[in-house]
């Protein structure tokens, strides 16, 4: 562990290390980005959605004449149109099926029902109003609990044999050992914490734009997606279509946090509609869409249990999960087992056993459950593990940071085989909580807190000390719909020395046109600004499995860096014959071979053009190679979070008055950027903690559709954030790297939470749990030691 | 109805229906498709741009009220083939990522330091308190905008 990294290149090269400004900004800067819904088309049309009104509901008929007559209505597409093509139903990205179009039933408010294409987007709305459908409406089922009621109608009647809702049924670890241990336990603690349904929202909607060529039947589809190449390759499953005519453009991102991964259905109808019609059809939701219909995140029932010894040491851990997932599967997920929640489970501790089972139902709800900024589960998992963690601390009259101390895994331990069997890859907890309580100055604030508030408010101290997981695959043990989870980086050096790095993943706004183009820097010595980073576009990019789950560095960043050293290997041929010397007497610097002993060099620019110019007898003119890069390991980013919260027990509002974070994500690339990441996590933290979430009433209405009832913080909410850095490399990155865009979402909620839970216990009030968001009316609740309405 | 309106110095006179969002005629009539949407309840500001010197959300906004009115969108920030200060500032200091929120962020700071340049911490938050942004966390937009007003008042 360092804290510290040199760069080994000059600012001007910007390798790693460097906090170069980055190169996409210009054209955002200047309202030249490119979004979906700025691409236009020569005729084009525009298309949208009929939705459900009602959870749960057999379909008697649909009436579409009026919209039909409507001026300017193009088409009016059903469910029955689609079934008539086998496009109904479409895969999910969990080996689940889903409607395109309800035929039979809805399943919950806000499902797709028809879609309506016209010449212009004000008359497609008015028109998609003007469809009648005639529902029987069903009763909705809006929890997992009342999900798995015996005799609760079953949402999945498309499945043949169904009878009951659940969804999956997964386990790991060891459950006799952790049976042996819990027998010996001197205290166990339990926790029982709903972490609630909330939604990733990027601030830009989806959408497509589906341009199928009547004449060829090549279909070019810009879309929203945050996955490019495997929505081509599903979409060549679903749709049937040829996989080489089918173009994905994914254009710049307004902001993914998962909710890009998955295909929606009015991708699939814009296509359809497009190829029935032979013109270019723009489909783009609204807020509400969005925020209704497409994929939410968490919605996990937690059960968790630790075994302990009265001095303060955990033997072992229980936990039990009980998730929501909507009415179809369609959570982005390896299909092996649940990665992310049971590989971290454990979270940062040392002991032996742990047995761990995940149940998901049906329900009346919008599907999805993707990771919001999160490593498939591992933010519930992180989450249940950090708030027991405290509750022990408490429980035995610890304080949570000598707990932690206590129970951390020791850095000579790693790599570390964790009880559910995964292994971390590096790791050094003890200084990462250290520097955050200087940080934060741990020891000031426990005194302010037994000095007491001045106004008679109560202070809480809050910790969380997260270990996630990202950067999927190996190939082996890791795929999405099959598709194994490598990534890619092409690199080619054009004759005057300057490069495109074509990638598989697509960045939504972490800065990879900079990011990448440092580590070639890095490798070769060319200057970031002379690196064009191009990705998106599945004509002119190596496959590659897309950006979600942090895991574009730990894998798309290999492959890059894995890359340019292969083409290192050949430059350094074509600089031997350039100077005339033996390969075995050449020396690298960044940008430059020489003759070891002498002044005697080539730069990497004269290699490149020599390797168009003036080749060696017997190599391959050019300089380009593509690597295909299959991780041996994921990464295990850490961190420590310290928060200071002001309760006012008057009427049980909260306000973070400090906060330090220490994140360990390795070697940083740009700092700069991986801080914007950190901070951009620590506020999603802080939504999740303090006001973001979706609720559905008992008719499965969806409460939080639009940015007036889903409370998504301004800047006046906020927090400000002190960030620290320690660094330990992984040791089977090839730059020491590992992902960053998730560890502040995954590690922060727990933090805050303790931290009002620390106030109210030390002011007196035996407080167990508060569900997230840790609303007023709960905190007040919880001091005065009454029930509230949720 | 006929509309004239001027656009970042340019005067347009259009044919729009009485329902049209301003966000709208801007966007497609004009092209001008820096301005962004990201709600239907006037929540996130993605759609600020300047109208007779105030921001103002344009999605809530119809193109007939702007009639006669003098219009600046964040493609008219630049002036003379120089970026504005806010401009320059947003990327000196990471006020941005994925960029959608940006042209309304830059647009509420613009107004903002022109009138206070030296706002403090507080007086930025809550200037941009209508505006969302789902990738920064705030505080480096905030820095930005401080350091725009900075160099705006040193140029007096
Ligand atoms: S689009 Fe105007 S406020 Fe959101
Ligand atoms: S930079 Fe993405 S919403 Fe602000």
């Amino acid at each position: 562990m360092t804290t510290t990294v040199h760069p080994k290149t000059s600012p001007e090269v910007g390798g790693i290390g460097h906090a170069v400004r980055r190169k996409e900004d210009d054209r955002f800067i200047q309202g030249a980005g490119r979004y979906l819904d700025d691409i236009v088309l020569p005729g084009m049309l525009h298309m949208a959605i009929v939705r459900s009104p009602i959870a749960h509901g057999r379909i008697r008929s649909i009436d579409t004449s009026a919209a039909e007559q409507t001026e300017g209505v193009v088409a009016v597409i059903t469910g029955q149109m689609l079934a008539e093509h086998n496009l109904a139903w479409m895969p999910t990205l969990s080996g689940d099926t889903q409607a395109v179009l309800a035929t039979d039933k809805v399943r919950y408010q806000g499902q797709e029902v028809a879609a309506v294409v016209a010449t212009d987007p004000y008359i497609a709305r008015d028109a998609a109003s003007l469809v009648f459908v005639d529902y029987e409406e069903l009763p909705a089922i809006t929890s997992p609990q009342q999900a798995l009621e015996p005799g609760a109608p079953v949402i999945r009647d498309d499945k043949e044999g169904k009878t009951d809702n659940v969804a999956y049924i997964w386990e790991a670890g060891d459950k006799e050992a952790t049976d042996a241990a819990f027998a010996k336990a001197d205290v166990v603690v339990t926790l029982d914490t709903h972490y609630p349904r909330s939604h990733p929202s990027p601030l830009e909607t989806c959408g497509a734009l589906a341009d199928v060529n009547p004449a060829t039947g090549e279909a070019t589809i810009y879309l929203t997606s945050q996955a490019p190449h495997a929505h081509r390759t599903l979409f060549a499953l679903v749709a049937g279509l040829p996989e080489e005519n089918i173009r994905i453009v994914s254009p710049d991102i307004g902001g993914g946090f998962g909710n890009k991964v998955p295909i929606y259905p009015g991708y699939v109808v814009a296509t359809v509609a497009s190829l029935l019609l032979g013109k270019p059809v723009k489909w783009v939701e609204t807020r509400t869409e969005n925020l209704i219909s497409t994929g939410f995140a968490r919605d996990y029932h937690m059960h968790g249990e630790l075994a302990l010894t009265s001095d303060g040491r955990i033997l072992a851990m229980r936990a039990s999960i009980l998730s929501d997932q909507g009415a179809f599967y369609a959570d982005a997920q390896p299909s092996r087992f649940r990665a992310g929640l049971f590989h971290i489970c454990t979270g940062s501790y040392d002991f032996g056993a742990a047995h761990v089972t995940a149940k998901g139902a049906y329900t009346n709800k919008a599907p999805g459950g993707v990771a919001y900024r999160c490593s498939f589960r591992v933010t519930e998992a992180s989450y249940l593990i950090e708030r027991l963690v405290d509750n022990a601390a408490w429980k035995l009259g610890m304080d949570p940071a000598e707990f932690r101390m206590k129970n951390f895994i020791r850095p000579e331990q790693f790599p570390y085989r964790s009880p559910t069997g995964f292994v971390y890859d590096s790791g050094d907890y003890h200084t990462a909580l250290r520097e955050a309580m200087k940080l934060v100055d741990y020891e000031g604030w426990r005194r302010k807190q037994a000095e007491g508030h001045p106004e008679g408010k109560l202070y809480g101290v809050g910790i969380a000390s997260f270990t996630e997981v990202v950067g999927a695959g190996n190939s082996k043990e890791y795929d999405i719909a099959g598709i194994k989870m490598f990534d890619s980086a092409e690199l080619r050096i054009h004759p005057t020395g300057k490069a495109i790095l074509k990638l598989g993943v697509r960045t939504q706004g972490q800065g990879h046109e900079t990011t990448f183009a440092q580590i070639v820097a890095e490798e070769l010595g060319i200057p970031y600004t002379d690196v064009k980073v191009q990705e998106g576009d599945t004509d002119n990019t190596p496959y590659g499995l897309g950006t979600y789950a942090s895991r574009s560095t730990p894998v798309g960043g290999a492959a890059t860096a894995v890359v340019a050293r292969r083409i290192r290997e050949k430059a350094k041929k074509i600089a031997a014959h350039l100077l005339e010397a033996s390969e075995d007497d050449l020396e690298w610097e960044p940008g430059r071979f020489f003759v070891r002993g002498t002044d005697k060099g080539v730069t990497i620019q004269e290699v490149a053009f020599a390797a168009y110019t003036n080749p060696p007898e017997g190599l391959e003119a050019g300089l380009e190679d593509v690597c295909y890069y299959d991780p041996p390991n994921m990464t295990y980013p850490f961190g420590s979070y310290i928060v200071v919260v002001e309760v006012d027990p008057g009427d049980g509002t909260w306000k973070v008055v400090d906060m330090a974070a220490v994140d360990d994500c390795g070697v940083r690339i740009n700092p700069m950027i991986v801080e914007g990441q950190i901070m951009g996590g620590l506020t999603e933290g802080f939504a999740k903690a303090n006001m973001q979430w979706i609720t559905f009433d008992e008719q499965g209405n969806c409460i939080g559709s639009n940015f007036l009832d889903y409370l998504v913080p301004t800047a006046w909410e906020t927090p400000r954030f002190k960030l620290g850095a320690t660094v330990t490399p992984s040791p089977h990155h090839p730059l020491g790297a590992k992902g960053v865009g998730e560890s502040a979402t995954v590690g922060s909620p727990a933090a805050y939470v303790n931290a009002v839970l620390d106030a109210l216990r030390r002011a007196g009030h035996p407080v167990e749990n508060i569900d997230m968001p840790v609303l007023p009316h709960r905190v007040w609740g919880a001091i005065q030691g009454v029930a509230v309405k949720p | 109805m006929q509309i004239t309106v001027t656009v970042n110095g340019t005067t347009y006179t259009s044919d729009v229906e009485p329902r049209r969002l301003l966000v709208d005629y801007i966007r497609n009539d004009l092209g001008l498709t820096g301005t962004h949407i990201g709600c239907d309840t006037t929540s996130c500001g993605a759609c600020t741009l300047i109208m007779d010197g105030k921001p103002v959300k344009s999605c809530t906004i119809l193109a007939v009220q702007a009639d006669g009115s003098e219009i600046r969108t964040v493609e008219g920030l630049k002036r003379d083939g120089q970026l504005h200060p806010i401009q320059k500032a947003f990327k000196e200091h990471h006020g941005l990522q994925c960029g959608f929120c940006t042209p309304g962020m830059m647009m509420v700071g613009s107004a903002l330091i022109e009138q206070n340049p030296r706002p403090s911490e507080e007086e930025v938050r809550w200037a941009i308190s209508g505006n969302i942004c789902r990738c920064t966390g705030y505080q480096n937009i905030v820095a930005a905008i401080q350091a725009a007003g900075r160099e705006l008042a040193e140029r007096g």
